[in-house]
């Protein structure tokens, strides 16, 4: 699993032969953020930048912009967080996953942090 | 000054508190070239004596509906309203709080809310309302917008009944947002027209039943094609009392419904502060413009009511938001609560049945007396097309003490139309009010 | 992701018994629950007395509804629903309502007799002209204040609330641009303090927002300002007094340089009350300002509206005001609601009719009760209630901008708050068990944990001591540790803290 600075994650599934993965936010987003109540997920087709904003996030009280951590095209949409936001708040980093995306350049992925080093990142904010 | 309670002796002991010696010393960062040492060149403090004689003078000026023959609709109109609805208002608790921000003392205000919201449903036949609007015009142009973000489409199509000044407000919003308008040509009764200008960037189409001339139309095959051609239908209606008698919105199939509400609880008041209704299909709940009002529970598990949704609104999604509207319509929306739960149902019903019968009466008597009525099916408004020249007939009648209705050319100059007078019959008129009418109009205008 | 968090908790934490006693059905006293009106069983009722007609409605085949179903209350149950609705609910008139930005000022009852008044509450907007001399002299003596007040020379009345306001002022601004062949300035600048409206309005038609940096004295950074200004940019909105409660000081400055890179200069005029009668903006370079007649000109809130929010229009602007407007032709007035001759340059229009006329009544009322003199005396009293309050409390309370004066309304920060557990929310909450509602709290953004209190002018010494007397007793029960005060306030509220989650989750807008 890899990370952003913005607190999005990504994880490619080792059955696609490193060209799909599931993206998310983190465990620390989604605490930050406080109760999940509505995820607008990106529909299926829709082709990402790296940087895009492609879903959102709202609490109550706040509504904040999911950015794409790598390029692609969206293969599918978790449609259980429409039913269930609050699956966001429970297993950020699992079963509250946003989208899986067919991946433009995995190289993209070499930028991004490991666990240890968005850790380490976060002890600095 | 009866409305400042410091006296000089409590400012300077609080300039004292504060450590400066005048209260210039406060306004010290007003640039040079701003600070003022007198007044500004107006007229000097009042009693309240003095200024109801003053603001009684501008009423002095004006006819009041009250005293005269009255058929002046168009978009807002004349109803009884009882007694109940003004006394409950001015309450202190209702007038003088603010927008619901803190629910656990303004549970008053909320469950209005949520009651209204629950009126305008079942009043439009649609699932969601919001906490209302500025107005119905306006409502309508949401209309428009939100009908952009649900179709990521970019033209609106208005039909030749809709009220003039709703077209131009549409127009105006529209247009500074970058949304294509197309208006269809002026007509009587002609709202299934907007189905010919549907292309493949059409968001929606707006119709208006009663429209401006008061014909009544079922939408539903319209709203079946616009929606089969990938457009939203949008209803307006500027009679809300008519929704006591017709097939609602919801019924015949629209997406989206625009009422102007003033005609349940809200007096004419020269034309504002009117309250908007807005309805729309379940699917659209997360684009309506506007404050929603939802049903929760407190800390003691009890029933309460929040603002809810806000993520939509400026105030958090700030250049984002669905809409920029912060303040609302809010004690207009609970006059027309009081109102609508006065008359319930079976009130409703029975002053639209008044309503449709005193203006098919008048109609039936100027068809006799001769006049052209040109609108085939009406609530509780038509329209005359005169031998001559609407505006000059209505300062004529008015020079007789008659109000005897709108000239559809002080709505908007239309070649063929100058001669068409919209005439409005509510229960407020009565036998003799028509009996004079028809009298008057047969003197100065045949 | 953008980490917009606001950092407040949505769903009730810890609560503590107050007291033991119950009564026998669960009542809560004289402050009666009250159902749904949609939960009667009989919705046949009503409270008017109208005739049952027959009438013959063929020509309306196939276009009369069956499926009407809405609750009727009798006269009676019609005041006891609302009378006790309303005893749930806060107001002016029962306390300081310290809202900060919103002006929470008396609202004379004078103003809402004359708003009733037969030939001005029950006219018709489409009235002829001839009929309504009255209500457009009325119409004209309010632009006249507000013109001389503000020293603008027009002013567009239709406009039916603040956000309103600053739409027609925007779009007035951009009628004039591309007037002039500059439609292509598409970037508006708005400071980070801004109020919401600001740039959500500017988004709205169709501009790109840039955020323009604070000082560390809570002003306009004018450097920023002045190296983001350029030939895309169509306007800045700046708040003046801004939402920090402070004026800015390089207000003249801001407007030259704003000038002088060819964009114009839209004045949020949420916070007139600090100067109303004082200064005038005209005299500060400002091209276009909306002014929310229900904050400043005591028009009531009434529970969020109605408001009214007239724009006064420098001359580069005043040509592309919207329809319609009131004229003078000599012997008396006209309304112009065409694009012909003079009006041709009109933007379009905001609303149907002319405007929020029952609030131009209130707040001419207002205007002309307290006279030139009067509502220099209100801008005064403002600033000075503010002041005292800051004054009285920043030995507890940490204040983020301490240098100088406040203007109407005193910002205090959270700071003062850290290591006690209870957060600025929690402090709030508390202030209802003390009888006050709540000041503004979290806005504006800039400033971390904001607590932003407006007295107004019409607030006496007296009630101002006990709100200060309040506040510090809870200052220093925070400090002391008393964290359980806090964290379930309000405890003696009609309600206690509500479920915002479970609403927005699963939303319920309607009785089903």
């Amino acid at each position: 699993m890899k990370f952003t600075k913005d607190h999005e994650w990504v994880n490619v599934t080792p059955e696609s032969g490193g060209n799909e993965a599931f993206v998310g936010i983190t465990a620390y987003a989604a605490e930050a953020l406080g109760d999940v109540v509505f995820v607008e997920v990106p529909e299926v087709g829709k082709v990402l930048k790296k940087g895009d904003s492609f879903a959102v996030v709202e609490s109550v009280k706040a509504a904040s912009d999911v950015y794409a951590p790598v390029s692609g095209e969206v293969i599918e949409a978790n449609d259980l967080l429409s039913s269930a936001p609050e699956t966001i708040n429970a297993v950020p980093e699992a079963g509250g996953w946003i989208a899986k995306i067919k991946l433009a350049d995995a190289s993209e992925l070499d930028g991004l942090m490991d666990r240890a080093a968005y850790e380490a990142y976060l002890a600095t904010l | 000054m009866r409305y400042l309670p410091l006296s000089a002796n409590d400012r300077a002991a609080m300039l004292e508190k504060i450590g400066v010696d005048s209260i210039d010393a406060l306004f010290v960062d007003v640039p040079e070239p701003a600070r003022r040492s007198g007044t500004v060149d107006l007229p000097k403090f009042a009693g309240e004596l003095e200024v109801e004689a003053q603001l009684n003078a501008f009423a002095a000026q004006n006819v009041s509906p009250a005293k005269v023959p009255f058929f002046v609709g168009a978009g807002a109109y004349r109803h009884h309203i009882p007694a109940t609805v003004d006394h409950i208002i001015q309450r202190s608790e209702f007038l003088t709080s603010y927008t619901p921000y803190q629910p656990e003392i303004a549970q008053g205000t909320l469950q209005v809310l949520f009651e209204f919201q629950s009126q305008v449903a079942r009043l439009t036949g649609m699932p969601v309302a919001n906490a209302s609007l500025y107005d119905g015009s306006t409502a309508a142009a949401e209309g428009v917008l939100m009908a952009t973000r649900v179709t990521k489409r970019n033209k609106a199509v208005l039909s030749g009944g809709l009220h003039p000044h709703y077209r131009e407000t549409v127009e105006t919003l529209a247009h500074a947002v970058g949304i294509e308008t197309e208006a269809c040509a002026v007509a009587v009764d002609n709202e299934a027209d907007v189905l010919q200008h549907i292309d493949a960037n059409t968001a929606c189409v707006v119709v208006q039943t009663p429209n401006v001339f008061g014909t009544a139309t079922d939408v539903t095959k319209i709203a079946e094609a616009a929606q089969a051609a990938g457009a939203l239908l949008i209803v307006v209606v500027t009679e809300a009392m008519s929704l006591g008698l017709l097939k609602s919105p919801g019924e015949m199939g629209a997406d989206v419904v625009a009422v102007e509400g003033q005609s349940i609880g809200v007096p004419l008041s020269y034309g504002g502060p009117y309250v908007g209704l807005f309805a729309a299909k379940e699917k659209y709940l997360r684009q309506l413009p506007g404050r929603l009002c939802g049903e929760t529970v407190d800390a003691d598990g009890e029933r309460g009511f929040v603002l809810t949704l806000s993520t939509r609104e400026q105030h958090i999604r700030r250049d984002k938001a669905t809409s920029n509207i912060c303040t609302n319509s809010g004690l207009c929306a609970l006059a027309f609560s009081i109102h609508m739960s006065l008359l319930g149902e079976t009130g409703l019903k029975r002053v639209a049945k008044i309503n449709y019968a005193k203006a098919h009466a008048l109609k039936d008597q100027l068809v006799t007396a001769g006049f052209d009525i040109v609108t085939p099916r009406f609530f509780n408004e038509f329209t005359v097309k005169l031998a001559k020249p609407a505006i000059a007939v209505v300062e004529a009648l008015a020079a007789k003490n008659v109000l005897g209705g709108v000239p559809f050319a002080r709505l908007q100059n239309e070649p063929g139309f100058e001669n068409h007078l919209i005439v409005a019959v509510t229960e407020t008129v009565s036998d003799a009010d028509i009996a004079t009418l028809v009298a008057t109009l047969k003197e100065v205008a045949q | 992701m953008s980490m917009n968090n606001v950092g407040r908790p949505s769903a009730p934490e810890i609560t503590v018994e107050t007291t033991s006693f119950k009564t026998l059905l669960g009542g809560k006293g004289l402050l009666q629950s009250e159902k749904l009106i949609f939960e009667k069983d009989d919705y046949g009722r009503t409270g008017v007395d109208f005739a049952d007609v027959a009438i013959d409605a063929s020509d309306l085949d196939g276009l009369l509804r069956n499926d009407l179903s809405l609750p009727g209350l009798t006269e009676p149950e019609a005041m006891r629903h609302y009378v006790r609705l309303s005893q749930k609910n806060h107001a002016i008139d029962l306390a300081l309502y310290p809202l900060g930005s919103c002006t929470m000022k008396h609202n004379p009852r004078l103003n809402e007799k004359m708003a009733r008044v037969a030939g001005l509450g029950d006219i018709h907007p489409l009235q002829p002209v001839s009929t309504v001399q009255g209500a457009l002299a009325l119409m004209d003596t309010l632009a006249h204040w507000l013109k001389t007040l503000t020293g603008m020379p027009a002013v567009a009345l239709t406009p039916k609330a603040g956000a309103h306001g600053e739409l027609c002022g925007l779009l007035a601004i951009k009628a004039a641009h591309e007037a002039k062949g500059e439609g292509h300035r598409r970037t508006v600048l708005v400071p980070t303090s801004a109020h919401g409206t600001n740039p959500a309005t500017a988004a709205f038609v169709g501009y790109t927002v840039r955020e323009v940096a604070q000082t560390a004295d809570g002003r306009v950074d004018v450097a920023d300002l002045a190296s983001k200004l350029g030939p895309d940019v169509a306007a800045i909105m700046v708040t003046n007094p801004n939402t920090c409660g402070l004026f800015e000081r390089d207000i003249v400055e801001i407007a030259r340089v704003t000038h002088e890179a060819g964009a114009y200069f839209y004045c949020d005029g949420a916070n007139f009350n600090a100067i109303v009668g004082r200064v005038r903006p005209g005299d500060l370079g400002v091209d276009a300002m909306h002014i929310n007649l229900h904050k400043t000109f005591s028009t009531p809130h009434g529970g969020g509206g109605p408001g009214a929010g007239p724009v006064v229009l420098s001359e580069a602007l005043a040509a592309f005001a919207p329809k319609p407007w009131v004229v003078s032709n000599g012997s008396g007035f006209d309304l112009v609601e065409h694009d012909e001759g003079v009006s041709a340059q009109n933007f379009g229009r905001m609303c149907a009719f002319h405007g929020q006329m029952g609030m131009f009544i209130r707040a001419l009322t207002y205007m002309l009760s307290h006279g030139s003199d009067g509502l220099k005396q209100v801008a005064e009293d403002a600033v000075l209630n503010a002041n005292y309050i800051k004054a009285s409390l920043q030995d507890l309370m940490s204040v983020p901008f301490p240098e100088g004066p406040c203007m109407h309304e005193a910002l205090f920060d959270d700071a003062w708050l850290e290591g006690t557990g209870v957060t600025t929310l929690d402090f709030a909450k508390a202030m209802i068990d003390e009888g006050f509602h709540p000041m503004t709290m979290y806005f504006p953004l800039v400033v971390h944990g904001a607590m932003l209190i407006e007295p107004t002018e019409t607030e006496s010494k007296d009630e101002l001591d006990g709100f200060i007397a309040v506040l510090r007793a809870l200052a220093e029960a925070a400090k002391a540790g008393d964290v359980s005060r806090f964290k379930g306030a309000p405890y003696l509220a009609p309600a206690k803290r509500l479920d915002e989650t479970r609403a927005a989750r699963a939303p319920r807008l309607s009785y089903t």
